[in-house]
């Protein structure tokens, strides 16, 4: 299956690499440059490189190429689904999956490794039980480590590894049993020039972050399950009871974890809660820039974090503009520019304008910048999409068998909250 | 390199000097080799110290080195000693070390051998696992007989990380020296059979990597790997979804080789039962009449496709990917449709995932059954300026595929954008999806062109020679009315500098020049004049042009073409003079005597078909969807094309495996070998028995004995003899008929040749075999196969066969051979829960209605399994309400059990309206005692305190066995666990069918098969803890009989004495 994997960063450096079998050499990395090379942005690599004896699978994440190396046939979603899980795991421990947080704890990283793959073969991927063989590092347990002499190995096998609940790990006691849901839907839109809705699509994740005793088993139910047209669940999730009843039904991971990602039907229109009015025109040597915000269809709420970012074509050298609010900047090497826009004031739209200026001899670019718009909206699912009601059933104590069978209702806060973003919202000009 | 490892090095030097190190703060950067030498030095210092946190940092150090791909294998012996290293950190990073270097290092990993093998016998688990995954990742040739035994110990581990571990091993060692192979499939085989969804993705995995051809392994676990699939980690889903395409296709038929009969036959498969009769059915007219006939899907292949659904709704990528590929390969086209909702969910992931996801949906769009279920979806594939290229032409390409009628103004609208897009190559791509949707669609076509031919005034030159290109196939395709076109397109010979586009400019005139006779020579003459300067393929055009001008019109062009036939003469590239040389022969003859002269004009104006514009994808669904070949469109090492489906079906029974039931196998036998007539049937099934896989046949024949056994309880009862005997006739002749079916079935097949005819009954209605049988009782070659079901039901219900008996009429070497089978039999399932023989039903009082008030309660061992927990004893509690007025909440109050025992109590029953009764079940584990277990039963006001105290029979489980399992089990519990007593049977009773009777309703036991006369055996074990029982009745001369207990439990063991007795004794 995986046979080695190099982490290469932005300035093409190996600067790890693991190998699972026989040691392959690194120039193996060669083929992989050269497609870099071919390629203009970072993101063009071909994910799927074939060499004369190797086959390379990289993704690109955190600014580094993470590429895999396999020798035989393996579906290669596998390994870009795994390299990216290698990827959220480091993230999850570090705080980041950055160069430095990998470099900064090479030995945490090699032993993730090692617990991940055996011969190329996923071994343990669950976060929780990972975190229970390798304990992420924190200040405090650097010092005790560094007095007690203690490691951050564990020396037994995670309960949670041979359970029929492998993401959650026994004997979690909180003081303060809480749990949270978040109900996070973005939009992704194109809309075209004349402001007219090209294409709408809402796509939603419930994220949790539940601390609760014992093992609880949780039951979320919706008013209108009925809109949520395509599912996918962590593996805690009863399907047979979502296809019979269109209730969720989990025992939770501890921590943070996403429960359900979900795509509203097609069917369903989408309310755009925004609109750019762009004029952008270009003609020889400069050009007028103007863009106006405003709100649409909020539902009342206010949109907040409005950012306009706008690449504009490579012939223009610097952008003067004024914004009537927020800040802006433009990135002369990139040429993106970024507006800031904030709170949308349905009294007095936000606008941007003023010229271009484009380099002096090369003739105005035919087509005008895309713009792409990020907001969020709190308090609200835009999809109308409603929790109705948080269930909560947990067993206390296992270890007193007395005990052992009376289910306990839980008295944890519970708090859901919503927020509709910006997805891949796009507007043609 | 330099740079990183630079600020390893620095990072670990301060680190050591926190430890106070000295030494280490003499050597900052590391670059140099005599540096590197000197670090290796403090190195081995501070492994050899016995701080631990000396050899830590060291070890840190070296791993960083690892990590880095630096070499350090020089401190190899250094490292290995500290394997023993009590620091669980340090083991671990010395394993790290350990496995990268100890190929290259092989006799100094030796000493690390002793090591591990101490380890692999740890209590621990994790360190068992640990130790088996360092070992067999340690390279070394010499080790692998140890490996070896290592794995042999490790399969059948308790832990069932540790058996991951070992299937994990597996293909380690088959690297390592590929002759172990026969032996590591034996433990794949025993891996496979794990019931553990841990160890099946890793066993399947090792399956896959070994032995992906022998699918015999698989049969037999086939069922169980479908219904674990949605329960095993992610990563073992992929790798049993993808192994279960293949063998789908290997065992199942196409369900598309008759749509429209599929179709129809789609409602049975709701219903298990009749679909499975329908089968058997079928199966038999296959061999009469095997091709026309409707096609009838597998119920195996149904449940594949059934239990592979939810998981489309995975949040891993590549499980939903898994399971497109597997309905795209295996499923009937019309539930093909499902895979797309998911398809296109994958679209929000990451980048590589949209770039991998959309390259097997352009596969599919290009096919075109199956091109309708991305319709719906066609706005999700629409390009975003976000998207990296080569997401962008993929969408662009399916996109392209999608377009129908009443979607290309959608598309046309959409590209229209994307042509104005600054990346060029992007633009480009968009064009030529525009030409490809014009040529696929006529309707659009002049729109098209029309459109492109607006191109072509584009300021960006790439754009217009993308279009001109583009223009000129779709040209070829209907020339007639376009010579406007064409003229326009001349002109633009004279700005665009593109040499492909000027190339398919001059062709085009070359090959319509009638339809612009003034402007093809001038052009011709442009060109002539340029012609040095002209790039390779449009010298090879101006040729073309001139050659076509020359025949068509030599009055004007024959001395241009003159002109540049001797240019082209001394071209540097051989093709063009090649070329040149050629024309001049065709158009030009020196002599009068070119035979070929006078074909020119056919050879050069022949009419050309029309290019076909395809998507580029055409060729990819030749590879398996979702793999790396087709990825990369090319046969990757080890790739193994999917085989295409058999044109009949293979053997459907191989799948079945069933709990051994040996006594059925008894019965079995004796009805094979009483009547004369039968004797050459039973032959037959001697030799097929002896032969094949006995365990295998004896297995599934004991089923359907179980299977009836439980169902037709009130049923045997009433059977008379007279009944039974008739049906013993009209089994035998079923078996007849059968064993006929059987044997016309292939030669081949032998292995399975003796089970068809027990096989099928096993799921077969009950009701409806018994209406069956009594009408072709007569007929006896029609009865059919289902029948054997009755036979079985009557032969050992009442309740249970004799078994002794059951040999008498065997020859002595078949009984030496079954004895033989059952000793072969000691595999993990030789012991298994059965079962009861019978159910008694009679209960006992738990609350009276005086005491209750009105509210009596009566409980019930009904003897099955607990729904609470195995461990659990399942009691039937009924309360009925004597009075007129409803009682409200009944429920179970405080509970004082004895320590350990646990009770599992109903829901509360909200009301019981006066005079109405109530069933509810609860679960006791009584912990293998007789202690009552007290509680209270409380109603909305009062409380009852009860108690229930279990008969001792009722603390087991019926349990089958083989025989010799029976007296090695009994060998090892003599002595303090064994009690014997003696009685006299009433001779009336003294027969096999009462004393199997009587036995089963005294204690939840099964009786095990006796090869000898007189001598019964009875089987059962404890529910809570599992410990074993067995009862041995030897039955002597006039009627006096013996009774050997054996039990760990030793309490126990004298109270069932002293109950059998009683029980046997009984007049």
């Amino acid at each position: 299956m995986i046979h080695s994997l190099f982490m290469i960063n932005s300035a093409g450096d190996i600067f790890m690499e693991k190998h699972w079998k026989s040691v392959i050499s690194r120039s193996v990395c060669d083929y992989f440059f050269e497609e870099q090379q071919k390629a203009n942005s970072p993101e063009d690599v071909n994910p799927v490189i074939s060499t004369p004896h190797h086959y390379l699978i990289h993704i690109y994440r955190e600014n580094i190429y993470f590429v895999a190396v396999c020798t035989t046939e393996v579906p290669p979603l596998f390994v870009i689904e795994f390299l990216h899980r290698v990827v959220d795991t480091f993230t999850d421990y570090f705080g980041d999956g950055g160069e430095s947080a990998i470099k900064d704890n090479y030995v945490i990283v090699y032993e993730l490794l090692e617990e991940m793959l055996d011969n190329g073969f996923p071994l343990a991927t669950e976060s929780n039980i990972l975190k229970e063989l390798i304990k992420p590092p924190n200040i405090l347990r650097t010092v005790v480590n560094t007095v007690t002499g203690s490691s951050n190995l564990a020396d037994t096998l995670p309960t949670g590894q041979l359970s029929n609940v492998p993401w959650r790990r026994a004997g979690v006691k909180y003081t303060n049993n809480e749990a949270y849901f978040d109900v996070i839907e973005e939009i992704d839109a194109i809309i075209d020039k004349q402001g007219s809705t090209v294409f709408a699509d809402i796509q939603g994740v419930i994220d949790c972050c539940v601390k609760l005793s014992g093992m609880p088993d949780l039951t979320l139910s919706f008013m209108n399950p009925r809109i949520l047209d395509d599912v996918s669940f962590h593996p805690c999730v009863r399907f047979k009871r979502w296809e019979a009843e269109r209730v969720l039904s989990f025992v939770p991971p501890d921590g943070n974890f996403r429960l359900i990602s979900y795509h509203v039907g097609s069917q369903n229109m989408v309310a755009i809660p925004v609109y750019v009015k762009p004029n952008i025109s270009f003609r020889e040597g400069g050009g007028r820039f103007d863009v106006t915000v405003g709100p649409k269809q909020t539902m009342g709420k206010m949109v907040e974090s409005v950012v306009i970012t706008c690449a504009m074509p490579k012939v223009v050298l610097n952008m003067n503009l004024t914004p009537t609010q927020g800040t802006y900047t433009f990135d002369p090497v990139a040429k993106v520019l970024t507006w800031d826009v904030g709170k949308i004031n349905p009294q007095k739209l936000p606008n941007l304008r003023g010229n271009i200026s484009l380099q002096s001899g090369s003739p105005p670019p035919e087509s005008n910048p895309a713009i792409s718009v990020q907001f969020k909206i709190q308090q609200m699912a835009v999809s109308g999409l409603k929790v109705n009601r948080l269930d909560m059933y947990g067993e206390v104590s296992k270890s007193s068998p007395k005990k052992s069978f009376t289910f306990e209702k839980y008295k944890p806060f519970k708090g859901v909250k919503y927020l509709t973003k910006a997805g891949n919202f796009q507007v043609r000009t | 390199m330099s740079n990183g490892g630079g600020s390893y090095n620095a990072q670990n030097d301060s680190r050591a000097g926190s430890t106070g190190e000295p030494d280490l703060g003499t050597e900052p950067t590391g670059g140099f080799f005599s540096a590197d030498y000197k670090k290796h030095d403090d190195l081995k210092q501070m492994l050899d110290s016995n701080k631990d946190n000396l050899k830590l940092e060291a070890m840190k150090r070296i791993v960083g080195m690892v990590a880095k791909g630096k070499d350090a294998s020089d401190l190899f012996a250094a490292v290995v000693k500290n394997v023993v290293s009590k620091n669980i950190e340090v083991k671990k990073l010395v394993y790290v070390y350990l496995v990268r270097y100890a190929e290259e290092q092989q006799d100094l990993a030796l000493l690390s051998i002793a090591t591990f093998q101490r380890a692999l016998k740890d209590p621990n688990q994790l360190i068992r696992a640990s130790a088996l995954r360092v070992l067999s990742s340690i390279r070394v040739p010499v080790i692998v007989p140890i490996m070896m035994l290592a794995l042999k110990d490790s399969v059948v581990d308790m832990s069932p990380y540790v058996r991951k571990t070992a299937a994990h091993a597996i293909p380690k060692l088959y690297s390592l020296d590929p002759e172990q192979k026969d032996q590591l499939i034996q433990v794949i085989e025993k891996l496979l059979a794990d019931k553990t969804t841990l160890v099946v993705g890793s066993a399947v995995m090792a399956f896959e990597e070994l032995c992906p051809d022998r699918v015999d392994l698989i049969h037999k676990n086939y069922r169980k790997l479908c219904n674990l699939l949605v329960d095993v980690e992610e990563w073992g889903q992929v790798v049993i979804i993808n192994m279960l395409t293949r063998y789908a296709r290997t065992q199942f038929l196409d369900p598309n080789q008759q749509d429209v009969i599929a179709d129809e036959d789609k409602n049975f498969y709701g219903d298990e039962d009749e679909k499975d009769s329908e089968e058997e059915e079928e199966d038999e007219e296959k061999e009469k009449t095997p091709p026309k006939k409707p096609y009838m899907m597998d119920p195996d292949h149904r449940l594949l496709l059934r239990n592979t659904k939810p998981l489309l709704q995975s949040r891993n990528a590549a499980v939903v990917m898994a399971v497109a590929q597997l309905y795209h390969h295996i499923a009937p086209k019309s539930e093909v449709g499902l895979v797309a909702k998911a398809l296109v969910r994958l679209l929000r992931s990451h980048r590589e995932i949209q770039h991998v996801v959309l390259s097997n949906v352009a596969t599919l769009t290009t096919i075109r059954k199956v091109r309708g279920m991305f319709e719906p979806y066609l706005k999700s594939f629409f390009v975003r300026p976000s998207d990296p290229i080569h997401v962008r032409t993929l969408k662009l390409e399916i996109l392209t595929n999608l377009a129908t009628e009443t979607s290309i103004s959608t598309i046309l609208r959409e590209f229209q954008t994307y042509v104005t897009s600054s990346d060029k190559d992007f633009v480009a791509a968009t064009i030529q999806a525009i030409g490809r949707c014009a040529s696929s669609i006529s309707e659009v076509t002049e729109t098209c062109l029309n459109g492109l031919v607006g191109l072509l005034s584009n300021r960006n030159e790439y754009v217009v020679a993308e279009s001109v290109v583009v223009i000129k196939k779709l040209l070829q395709m209907q020339p007639d009315s376009h010579s406007e076109i064409i003229q326009h397109m001349a002109k633009l010979a004279d700005t665009i500098t593109v040499p492909m586009a000027r190339a398919s400019i001059l062709w085009m005139v070359g090959e319509y020049s009638d339809r612009v006779p003034k402007i093809a020579p001038d052009l011709l003459r442009k060109m002539a004049k340029n012609f040095i300067n002209e790039e390779d393929i449009v010298k090879l055009q101006i040729l073309n042009l001139a050659a076509k001008l020359c025949i068509t019109n030599p009055k004007q062009t024959k001395l241009l073409c003159q002109y540049v036939l001797n240019l082209a003469k001394y071209d540097q590239n051989y093709d063009i003079r090649d070329r040149a040389r050629f024309i001049r022969q065709l158009v030009s003859p020196a002599g009068e005597k070119g035979a070929l002269g006078k074909h020119a004009k056919k050879i050069f104006l022949a009419s050309k078909p029309a290019p076909v514009l395809d998507s580029s994808f055409k060729d990819r669904d030749q590879w398996q969807l979702g793999s790396l070949s087709h990825m990369i469109n090319q046969q990757a090492s080890g790739y193994s094309p999917l085989p295409d489906f058999p044109a009949a079906a293979p053997d459907p029974t191989v799948r079945n495996v069933e709990v051994p039931m040996p006594w059925a196998e008894k019965t079995h036998k004796k009805k094979a070998g009483k009547p004369k007539k039968e004797a050459f049937y039973s032959d037959e099934e001697e030799e097929s028995e002896s032969e094949s896989d006995s365990e295998e046949s004896s297995s599934s024949s004991s089923e359907s004995g179980s299977e009836s056994e439980s169902e037709d309880d009130s049923k045997s009862e009433s059977g008379s003899d007279k009944d039974k005997k008739s049906d013993e006739e009209a089994e035998s002749s079923s078996s007849s008929s059968s064993e006929s079916e059987s044997s016309s079935e292939s030669e081949s097949d032998s292995e399975s040749e003796s089970e068809p005819d027990t096989k099928p009954q096993k799921k077969a209605p009950p009701p409806k075999t018994k209406s069956s049988t009594k009408p072709k009782k007569e007929a006896k070659q029609e009865v059919s196969l289902l029948d054997l079901d009755d036979i079985d039901v009557s032969s050992t219900s009442a309740p249970v066969p004799a078994p002794a008996s059951a040999l008498d009429v065997l020859s002595p070497s078949l009984a030496s051979d079954l004895q033989g089978l059952s000793i072969n039999d000691k595999t993990d399932t030789a012991i298994s829960v059965t079962t009861p023989m019978f159910v008694s039903t009679t209960s006992h009082e738990l609350l009276h209605r005086m005491t209750g008030e009105g509210l009596s309660a009566n409980y019930r061992f009904t003897r099955g399994t607990c729904i609470y927990s195995t461990s659990m004893v399942p009691v039937e509690l009924t309360f009925t309400n004597h009075t007129d007025s409803p009682v409200s909440n009944i429920r179970i109050g405080d509970k004082k059990l004895q320590a350990g025992m646990t009770l599992q109590e109903f829901p509360e029953i909200p009301s019981l309206p006066g005079g109405g009764s109530m069933s509810v079940s609860i679960g006791i584990d009584f912990k293998d005692t007789i202690q009552p277990a007290n509680f209270q039963i409380c109603t909305q006001d009062r409380k009852y305190n009860v108690s229930i105290k279990p008969p001792v029979g009722e603390l087991f489980q019926a349990v089958t066995m083989a025989e010799a399992d029976f007296t090695a089990q009994q060998s090892k519990l003599t002595g303090m666990n064994e009690n014997s007593g003696k009685v006299s049977i009433p001779s009336q009773h003294n027969n096999s069918k009462t004393i199997t009777a009587r036995m089963s309703e005294l204690a939840n036991v099964a009786p095990v098969p006796s090869s000898q006369d007189g001598i019964y055996r009875f089987a059962g074990k404890t529910v809570s803890g599992g410990t074993l029982l067995l009862i041995t009745v030897k039955v002597g001369e006039d009627n006096s009989a013996s009774i050997t207990v054996n039990c760990e439990l030793m309490a126990i063991c004298s109270m069932l004495v002293k109950e059998v007795k009683q029980k046997l004794s009984l007049a």
